[in-house]
């Protein structure tokens, strides 16, 4: 069956122009990565500030192109440098962004946010396009009362179930998630988590999830991919990376994660004593 | 005698829709050479409570409490420029933005210094060379180098490396870490989270560490407090919090940690608990 | 089931405020700003209803009644409240007439320079690149001149009256709404949203004026606001300097361009007309301090 998603080799290169004084210099911010999704899975890729993980985010999302490297969607090769965007394929990859209090727009009620990708897409009716936000909204835990409110009224975690709402509403076949639920708490980390697992089940998704929070990955990955400075030091199946890490990286990752559980509590506390 | 007692403490903000109760009888004791972690979520108040405690708070919060003392002195009763002695020297604290926390406009080396001028008094040669000291202590290479730099040149881990220098500069007893890893990579928050454990286990400090991240307190405190909606739910020692939380909201928020996951749906605080519950709960 | 969402928001039980409640509780808690409004509704209910209100014609010459002092004073009369000019006009009666030409003035540049500046500041922060250089230069060129100088040079070339005197006052304050919209517009469109909408499929058109403009009106509310006085302030001199409103027009600066012979003899000629100018500006200007402690976030004090 093809993969939803086939990356091969991405590179992506920014160049920063010189001034006077300075010359201009290239920064690799993807260095040649490959990977495939198939439907209905989540591929995990972690990775630290400054390991182009966001990069990669926006090259799948569309939204930048890539230097070099192919990239597949549904079989379908992409290239955004080469050839504009058709609506049928914009809609087939949507992202939800990390920080909930930038991703809506503070003018605009959650009505017209979740109903404007219909109206730029779609010959829907005004009626049919309210009733179909109105079923995400609530497919997402929240309540009629909400649609006609505007962001400023809502708590970061409602943010962020309201922008996972309106990456549904074009039934794209890819999501990507940037550190979705990195600025949330535990509780709302957990309802948004369990939120996109039904949704996942619901309607087939499949997902490309980016954290740095290893537990979350733990918990949600099927496949896992690590990132350092562009290139992709690890890649395989969650059991295959979390038993046993294969690049030096990896296991620094590994180590430097706070544990939470009761016996390295214990062995910590008899160091103390012991010091 | 402890260093840092509150009892009852409240913190009250005028808001544009009434007053706001940030924090609500919240009562904590710490004593030197003992690392305090205050786990909540957004809008537990256990940044104001501390906040509060140092006087940092903006004019429009009216802060009350029973008692708060720092080693027998009254903090909450002092004038502003007694408090300016006390607070920088003897208590410290830290916070969760590194780079924002620094001046911009200033190298590092000023900033550092400005502290030890203010407090100790020391002259141009004594400030410089302490500041040397402090860089080495907390781990910065080439610190002559580095006093000349401007935050803005500098990584977040570099830039909490030179808070941390900053406020252990006047050898504090009571140093506050406010989300210290927070904005931090994960390798980085190891690095920093030794440093501090092992700054405070060298001078014998107090150490207050906010979080909310379990992980960082199974990590690092000795004691732990559990704050929700700004009142005090729990409080034990780490070892009893984690392996027998008394409470319910402790227990809910324990069981959301996706490691402690049992199926493959994590159990939610709003399954089973409103706001009275877990007031009601509450294990003084 | 209810969503107990650990960080809620509001606070306490009680429903958010509506936009309009909140923009009121920062906008009073200025008490200049709320004389300001006050003062100015006033003087709008004063233009507005001028035919009722006015005790007299503001054109109709009086030969028994030239040059008569206010009434408190001696020779003075109650019909004639703020005495009469030098052809027998009543003061009082043109001050609220010259208020309507005041009033239109500030509406008409305001509009003029909002809208255009508002466009060109769009197009340059969007866009960026050359683009954005040509229009700034530009923009840098306008701001080079004296502003009252450049808007006599523009009236001289265009001839003198009200219209043409307006038309050089919107074209004088048009970079500082480029300015203010471009800076907006390119803090804007970093933003998340604005990247939602362009993955959704926006097209530039939405982006611009639906999705970024909305976000950027704050700073320039308190802009235009600001903007009115001083094209008031502006009219006035250029109509004191006899390029702006022609007499018999009762425009405020031209009443004071007609006096200017009289300081001496007749100082109420020349000093309710000044005082209008002041009072009405002054007005404006605090209304524009209490707008942008009420619409800028970053001021919010609690």
């Amino acid at each position: 069956m093809t993969p939803v998603l086939e990356a091969r080799n991405l590179v992506r290169d920014y160049y920063i122009p010189g001034s006077l004084l300075k010359k201009g210099k290239t920064v690799h911010a993807v260095k040649g990565v490959s990977f495939s999704v198939e439907q209905g899975k989540t591929l995990a890729i972690v990775g630290e500030s400054g390991c182009g993980k966001s990069t990669l985010a926006r090259i799948v999302t569309m939204i930048d192109p890539a230097t070099s490297g192919d990239m597949l969607i549904d079989g379908q090769k992409v290239d955004i440098a080469k050839e504009k965007l058709t609506p049928e394929m914009r809609q087939k990859v949507q992202i939800v962004f990390q920080n909930p209090y930038g991703t809506l727009n503070p003018r605009k009620k959650i009505g017209d946010i979740l109903t404007e990708p219909l109206i730029i897409n779609t010959r829907m009716k005004a009626d049919d396009r309210r009733d179909k936000a109105m079923a995400m909204l609530k497919k997402v835990g929240l309540e009629e009362k909400h649609y006609a409110r505007y962001p400023h009224m809502f708590s970061g975690g409602q943010r962020q179930r309201i922008a996972i709402a309106r990456a549904l509403m074009l039934n794209p076949r890819l999501l990507v998630l940037d550190e979705p639920v990195s600025a949330l708490d535990l509780s709302v980390q957990a309802q948004v988590l369990n939120l996109l697992a039904d949704l996942q089940d619901e309607f087939q998704l499949t997902y490309v999830f980016i954290s740095h929070d290893l537990s979350v990955v733990r918990y949600i990955a099927d496949d896992v991919m690590v990132m350092y400075y562009g290139e992709a030091v690890e890649y395989g199946s969650r059991e295959d990376v979390f038993s046993s890490p294969q690049h030096n990286y990896t296991q620094t990752l590994f180590a430097a994660t706070p544990r939470a559980d009761i016996d390295s509590i214990k062995a910590r506390l008899a160091r103390k004593a012991a010091a | 005698m402890a260093l840092l007692e509150i009892e009852n403490l409240a913190v009250e903000f005028q808001t544009s829709t009434g007053p706001f109760r940030a924090v609500d009888g919240v009562s904590l004791k710490v004593d030197a050479g003992e690392v305090l972690a205050i786990v909540g979520e957004s809008g537990s108040g256990k940044s104001v409570s501390m906040l509060a405690a140092m006087g940092l708070l903006p004019w429009t919060a009216k802060v009350t409490a029973d008692k708060l003392l720092f080693n027998g002195i009254d903090l909450l009763g002092m004038s502003p420029s007694d408090r300016r002695k006390i607070v920088g020297k003897d208590i410290a604290m830290i916070f969760q933005e590194p780079v924002a926390s620094l001046n911009p406009c200033f190298t590092v080396g000023f900033q550092i210094e400005e502290v030890l001028r203010i407090h100790l008094g020391l002259d141009k040669a004594a400030r410089r060379a302490r500041a040397i000291e402090l860089f080495e202590l907390v781990g910065i290479p080439n610190p002559e180098e580095r006093l000349g730099h401007y935050p803005h040149q500098m990584s977040g881990g570099q830039c909490q490396r030179v808070m941390i220098a900053i406020a252990l500069s006047c050898n504090p007893k009571l140093l506050i870490a406010d989300e210290p890893t927070t904005a931090l990579d994960v390798t980085i928050q190891k690095q920093i989270l030794d440093l501090l454990m092992r700054l405070q286990a060298e001078h014998g400090m107090g150490l207050i560490i906010i979080t909310h991240n379990m992980g960082v307190v199974a990590e690092t405190a000795d004691r732990v407090i559990v704050q929700y909606k700004g009142r005090k739910i729990e409080e034990a020692d780490v070892l009893s919090l984690f392996e027998s939380p008394k409470s319910p909201y402790t227990r809910a928020l324990l069981s959301a940690l996706p490691d402690n996951a049992t199926g493959d749906r994590l159990p939610t605080i709003a399954e089973f608990l409103s706001d009275d519950q877990i007031f009601a709960g509450a294990v003084r | 089931m209810a969503v107990v969402d650990t960080n809620a928001v509001p606070p306490s039980g009680v429903a958010p405020p509506s936009g309009l409640a909140e923009f009121w509780f920062y906008f009073s808690r200025n008490k200049g700003a709320v004389i300001g409004l006050a003062v100015f509704l006033v003087i709008l209910l004063l233009a507005v209803f001028a035919p009722i209100v006015s005790p007299h014609s503001p054109s109709i010459q009086n030969r028994d009644v030239l040059l008569l002092p206010p009434a408190w004073s001696e020779g003075g009369q109650f019909t004639y409240m703020l005495g009469t000019d030098p052809v027998g006009r009543d003061i009082l009666t043109r001050l609220i007439y010259g208020a309507r030409f005041s009033l239109f003035i500030g509406l008409v540049v305001v509009s003029i320079s909002v809208i255009s500046g508002v466009m060109i500041g769009l197009v340059a922060g969007y866009f960026r690149g050359r683009t954005d250089t040509i229009i700034m230069r530009i923009m840098d060129i306008i701001l080079a001149f004296p502003s009252l100088l450049l808007a006599l040079v523009l009236v001289a070339v265009l001839g003198p009256g009200l219209l043409n005197a307006m038309i050089a006052i919107s074209l004088v304050n048009l970079p500082h709404f480029v300015r203010l919209t471009r800076a907006a517009v390119m803090t804007e469109r970093t933003k998340d949203y604005v990247i939602a909408s362009k993955v959704a499929g926006a097209g530039t058109t939405r982006i611009m004026f639906l999705t970024i403009l909305p976000n950027c009106l704050a700073p320039l509310i308190v802009q235009a606001t600001l903007a009115f006085s001083a094209a008031i302030l502006d009219a006035a001199a250029l109509g004191f300097l006899g390029m702006g409103a022609q007499p018999p027009t009762p425009e405020w600066g031209t009443m004071l361009a007609e006096a200017r012979e009289f300081i001496q003899r007749a100082w109420w000629v020349v000093t309710f007309p000044g005082l209008a100018i002041l009072i009405t500006v002054l007005a404006i200007n605090l209304m524009g301090d209490g707008l942008r402690d009420a619409l800028d976030p970053k001021l919010k004090r609690s």
